[in-house]
């Protein structure tokens, strides 16, 4: 009897599951989302290669099945084939753990991204999110905090002087980059009034997306998340002309492998939070069709189909990038996040409260006349940022020249240090 | 939800978890390398925070893993990298065997005033009654806490952070003198 109260079918299948089902379903959603995303990590492996050719006018893998497209098991074979070598005086636990601790973050942060619109059942209604924390998103920043032990632990236990240095690159600047990150996010709370993720995509279901709404709070974490994620043009950590391959240089076989899959593992998850805290998550623009109950099997697969569309397009932008940028210096990196993005983000912190702040007074509803005003503002101090403060700067370094003042400085540091012999002075 | 229909898994996990907060913790104090150390104090950080988020303080035992395990233990880790401090043997730095009874005895102490404690009549008088807010449906678990923070506390709260302030500002200061 306890059995059949567990399972019990509602009457309501817009209603809340009984318990048995409730567990029932998590761990169901739990082996579906596995099972894409590791196939997702996968065959994103496979679109950089060819993607990159297509860039650079090759052809890329394309020999392994049709159009290459089974090129990703013959890797995966051939890296559990390979030989594994153990550097001598490593510290064989973190060395083993590390790769691990690599992946397993990015990972667990998809617990709390909501991938849909609730799904009914004859057994009641299924969220289609494996955890709906109250704290979602706090959870994803902690999460994501952690992630830099793998690569720091993989550094430090591989003792090696390269990798040492790449471990001690990542660390400084995940946690550097972190700070504008959060303080990107904060702009995003402001409006939803809420940290639960399903909170925020339903305030941008209502406002319009926070990308257009937190222009530049979008901006901000979307340089910032390249930086966690370590892709170009933040790749310090394993810059090879620098250091070899940074952090992972002693590793072979499938713990090398490892890497570059949590790479690829973060790249989805960051464009999965970048879609659902700016890009309205599962809402399918408009249209209120999908947000209002109630819900049906097809509201579910559409609005799954457009997160993943999301979700993707944020994966070939990475990609897009990387070969596209050069890689930065290590200054410029610091001085990026500590004296531009930090400043730019606490700023707008500000902007941002004292608008809603200002229009809560003035009595204008959460609604879209609300996402109107906050757009206009976005659109002048989008403007502002790019085309005056950043002249030449940042976003157009390639083309724009130093000034007079940093081309002597760095002269006279290159002088100053340099390993070469002096020139010889007059009398000596 | 779980709590009500699954008592003895809701106990059973959270004596778990109890007791890898205290294995880690005993561990952590005896390591040798640092930065072994270092990481069962992440693993105890973990421990704590489940505790917490059992307890329905979801909002602290996230704060505990963003803070502490994210960012604190990463920068001791940084420097512990940094100053390649990660041979033991350079590190024997184990006080003798007065100091070792000493901290035992210290530690005892605290034990003994913490059970003391729970059994007294001090803590009931401590304990906040749950205050009735209206805005907690619509601000969800974090309005509870940011509400007293950011209204009746408000001068305490901005205190503090001057007070981080100036600790940064003298770190920075510090650092400037030792490059000259």
């Amino acid at each position: 009897m306890m059995t059949a109260m567990l399972f019990a079918q509602v009457a309501n299948s817009q209603t809340d599951p009984s318990t048995g089902v409730f567990i029932i379903a998590t761990v169901v959603k739990m082996v579906v989302i596995f099972t894409i995303y590791m196939v997702g990590v996968a065959y994103s492996t496979f679109a950089e290669r060819r993607v990159s050719a297509w860039i650079q006018d090759r052809h890329g893998p394309n020999r392994v099945g049709p159009q290459g497209l089974l090129q990703v098991a013959a890797d995966g074979i051939k890296n559990i084939m390979k030989e594994e070598t153990y550097p001598g005086y490593a510290s064989q636990a973190l060395f083993i753990l590390a790769p691990g601790l690599a992946f397993i973050p990015a990972f667990i942060t998809w617990a709390v991204i909501p991938f849909g619109s609730p799904l009914p059942t004859p057994w009641g209604r299924i969220d289609l999110v494996v955890a709906d924390l109250p704290v979602g998103f706090l959870f994803t920043l902690a999460i994501s905090s952690v992630g830099v032990y793998g690569i720091v632990l993989a550094g430090w236990a591989s003792n090696n002087k390269y990798a040492l240095l790449g471990g001690l690159r990542a660390s400084a600047q995940m946690i550097s980059y972190e700070i504008a990150m959060g303080m990107s996010t904060v702009c995003v709370l402001l409006l939803s009034g809420n940290v639960s993720l399903n909170q925020v995509i339903a305030q941008q279901s209502q406002m319009g997306w926070n990308a257009l709404l937190l222009s530049v709070a979008a901006f901000i974490f979307l340089i910032s998340a390249f930086a966690e994620t370590n892709r170009v043009p933040f790749d310090l950590p394993e810059a090879e002309s620098e250091l070899i391959a940074g952090y992972h240089t002693e590793y072979s076989a499938m713990k090398f492998s490892m890497f570059p899959i949590s790479e690829y593992a973060n790249m989805i998850t960051a464009s999965a939070m970048m879609a659902t805290l700016f890009f309205g998550g599962w809402d399918i623009p408009f249209t209120q069709w999908d947000n209002t109950g109630p819900f049906t099997v097809l509201k579910s697969l559409a609005t799954f189909a457009m997160f993943s569309s999301k979700v993707l397009f944020f994966v070939f932008f990475y990609i897009w990038i990387r070969w596209t940028l050069p890689r930065f210096r290590y200054d410029q990196l610091m001085s990026l996040g500590w004296k531009i993005l930090l400043p730019i983000s606490l700023g707008y912190v500000v902007v941002v409260a004292s608008t809603v702040l200002a229009l809560d007074y003035a009595g204008v509803t959460r609604g879209p006349m609300f996402g109107a005003v906050l757009f206009g503002i976005n659109i002048v101090l989008m403007g502002l940022l790019l085309f005056v403060a950043d002249r030449g700067r940042l976003v157009s370094p390639a083309y724009s020249r130093l000034d007079k003042r940093n081309v002597d400085k760095l002269r006279a540091a290159s002088v100053g240090r340099s390993t070469l012999p002096r020139p010889v002075e007059k009398g000596a | 939800m779980q709590n009500e229909f699954l008592p003895l898994f809701y106990t059973f996990h959270f004596y778990l978890f109890g007791l890898i907060a205290l294995v880690g913790a005993i561990v952590f104090v005896t390591r040798k390398s640092p930065v072994a150390a270092a990481l069962w104090l992440v693993v105890v950080m973990f421990a704590l925070a489940a505790l917490y988020v059992m307890l329905d303080a979801q909002f602290v035992g996230m704060m505990q893993i963003l803070v502490y395990a994210g960012a604190i233990m990463v920068v001791f880790l940084f420097v512990v990298m940094l100053l390649n401090l990660g041979h033991p043997s350079d590190l024997n730095d184990m006080r003798g065997k007065l100091g070792r009874l000493l901290a035992g005895l210290v530690g005892l102490a605290l034990v003994a005033e913490l059970m003391a404690l729970t059994r007294s009549e001090v803590t009931m008088k401590l304990v906040v009654p749950p205050v009735e807010n209206a805005a907690a449906g619509t601000a969800g678990i974090i309005g509870p806490i940011a509400g007293p923070l950011f209204k009746e506390y408000l001068l305490a709260f901005e205190l503090t952070s001057v007070l981080l302030l100036v600790a940064i500002i003298g770190a920075v200061v510090l650092a400037k003198k030792r490059s000259n």
